[in-house]
């Protein structure tokens, strides 16, 4: 896969430039400009809210199709756990088997990694207390990687408060290439790994992890239609599935927290909820929190903008999943094999890049001009009528005197004030037009009189 | 040559929890918006929120004012109100005189001005009884910014 900025983009065509998408934006990235919405890429942190407001389906995210996979001569699937959720109440072992038949040719569950990743999250945290005390707290999970890049654009600061496991997705790309590529004597051109994903910011992240860790990303919308049919076929085609409850409750809000079982924790999910939980962070009024579990999507991964069951009716199937195939106690076999893995390569969860911030919310990188900036803007915003409407194409009205300031919108683009000056016009064309020529007679047009009150026509 | 600064005016009432920490949230993105350094903001943000819960919690009415220059970025809490009977003792971490009722809504923890003390650089409360309180606080950039300020 090319690195790409993001995976969330516009189709134009289908576009008919409403303005739903730019009022859910968390960070303000869109705007409709040319009876067309654009996303400011450098803004956008792949939540996917665009995706689930448009109802005209403009906005979609780069994707593999299943085509792709022809490409390769061996096939392998990592299915993040939310997919166990989308086909009512059918066995996780049927819907990996349906993925084989789809043309996969070996399977590495995401709800394993999960796992694993739970260990890493409770060692990092044992870790934590020990070298911190009561200091500096709470720890927030990367495990969502939208909640990463809000925090890199909205709250910087808490950039320290993020634990640097990777998240499961990245995990299983990694314990797959390292664990398993070498036994299958192929050239590493010729595996193509597929992750199959609820929402469209893991593709980005994938994409943007430095090293090729995929080779494509499938939603879970894509495919759910051929897994659909295939589960109809009478007849068993065996598969394994090696993950536990613990690794598959990841998949609902709750879950994390409930796997790590961390004693003083919480969660937090829907992205309005997750700025507001971080707000209060950044006031320093959670300090009494040990570790935040926040997810951007309603519900967790299972509410992820590429699923296709309702949220709600899909975290209630993760939880029964997860107490049928245990969710209390981590499998000795994963402890084990986290122990290994991590004997030989004691950094093999840690996310080693620095995640640094990304201030794109500023008026300028030098404060005079930035000061000169916010004057114009809060200038500005005393004239604009506060309805915030949208109308302009811009989601509030105090950000478009932003983008009057930055040169990339004017004071007409707001049509109560264009409607205001279209009035003031008016009337003077009525003045005007209601002067006579001194031939006519000078009875009108007079300062005073009923039909110039302001004398407009006197010509002085 | 005028002095370029940015000066805002968030009024503040007095017992209206619901509205409670809006002043401090606005300070807050203005200093993002101005592309103030984040534990900075932070730091500001924290404190103004501090002096806004004084005025919401002990006074009837008041106003924050956020001033930002070439020098620092100063924060003016001001109130009418019953003032401070004992500065040095409102210093104190754990000491309170907030009311029963509203201890019990989880606020009056007796942090409020030890905290806006660990986190503002300069501080100077003005207090005259019956009449209202006055807190001034200022925040200095960190010292890699301030002289690339000196060099332009």
């Amino acid at each position: 896969m090319e690195p790409r900025a993001h995976s969330v983009v516009m189709d134009e065509e289908k576009c008919k430039g409403c303005t739903n998408c730019i009022k859910r934006c968390p960070t303000e990235a869109i705007r409709v400009r040319g009876g067309k919405a654009f996303i400011l890429t450098e803004r956008c942190i792949d939540c996917g809210e665009c995706i689930r407001t448009c109802e005209n389906h403009a906005k979609k995210a780069v994707a593999d199709s299943l085509e792709t996979l022809q490409q390769y001569k061996y096939r392998v699937a990592l299915p993040a756990p939310s997919l166990y959720a989308q086909f009512k109440s059918e066995k996780p072992e049927k819907i990996l088997a349906a993925l084989s038949q789809l043309g996969f040719d070996e399977i590495y569950e995401v709800a394993y990694a999960a796992e694993l990743t739970t260990c890493a999250i409770q060692q990092y945290i044992r870790d934590y207390r020990e070298a911190h005390g009561a200091e500096a707290y709470p720890l927030i999970s990367s495990s969502c990687p939208v909640v990463t890049r809000l925090i890199q654009v909205r709250f910087p600061s808490l950039l320290p408060n993020l634990i640097p496991v990777d998240p499961p997705y990245i995990t299983a790309a990694k314990f797959f290439l390292r664990q398993r590529l070498p036994a299958l004597n192929l050239s590493r051109e010729q595996v193509g790994v597929f992750f199959i994903t609820p929402c469209p910011a893991k593709i980005t992240d994938l994409n943007n992890y430095g090293k090729q860790l995929v080779d494509g990303a499938i939603p879970i919308n894509v495919l759910f239609g051929k897994v659909n049919q295939l589960l109809f076929r009478k007849g068993d085609s065996p598969s394994v599935r090696e993950s536990s409850g613990v690794g598959i409750g990841w998949a609902r809000a709750g879950g994390e927290n409930f796997a790590v079982k961390s004693e003083n924790a919480m969660a937090v999910d829907g992205i309005q909820n997750v700025v507001a939980l971080l707000e209060e962070i950044e006031m320093d009024k959670l300090q009494d929190i040990e570790y935040i579990e926040a997810m951007a999507c309603p519900q967790g991964c299972v509410g992820g903008a590429l699923t296709v069951e309702n949220p709600f009716v899909a975290r209630v199937m993760i939880r029964k999943l997860a107490t049928q195939y245990g969710d209390q106690i981590l499998p000795a076999k994963v402890k084990a094999l986290y122990k290994e893995l991590t004997k030989e390569q004691p950094r093999f969860f840690i996310h080693d890049q620095v995640i640094p911030a990304k201030p794109v919310l500023k008026l300028d990188g030098d404060l005079t001009k930035a000061i000169t900036k916010l004057n114009q803007l809060e200038e500005i915003v005393t004239k604009l009528p506060g309805i915030d409407c949208g109308a302009c194409g811009s989601p509030t009205c105090r950000s478009l005197a932003e983008d009057i300031v930055q040169n990339n919108a004017q004071l007409t683009d707001c049509i109560i004030i264009l409607r205001e000056q279209l009035e003031e016009l008016a009337q003077r064309l009525l003045v005007l037009a209601q002067i006579r020529p001194p031939a006519m007679g000078w009875e009108t047009g007079r300062k005073g009189e009923k039909n110039d009150p302001e004398g407009i026509g006197r010509g002085d | 040559m005028a002095e370029t600064r940015v000066l805002l005016e968030f009024p503040v009432e007095g017992g209206n929890f619901p509205a409670a920490g809006e002043a401090a949230s606005k300070v807050k993105k203005t200093l993002q918006k101005l592309g103030i350094d984040s534990d900075l903001t932070r730091r500001v943000s924290i404190a103004t929120y501090e002096a806004e819960m004084n005025i919401v919690i002990h006074a009837e009415y008041g106003k924050i004012t956020l001033q930002v220059d070439a020098e620092g970025i100063w924060v003016r809490a001001e109130d009418r109100g019953k003032g401070i009977p004992d500065i040095d003792q409102a210093m104190l971490e754990g000491f309170s005189t907030a009311p029963e009722r509203i201890r019990e809504m989880g606020f009056g923890a007796g942090m409020g001005l030890p905290n806006i003390k660990k986190c503002a650089d300069q501080l100077e409360i003005k207090t005259k009884l019956n009449v209202g309180t006055t807190v001034d606080m200022g925040f200095y950039y960190p010292a890699k910014s301030k002289s690339e300020k000196r060099t332009t």
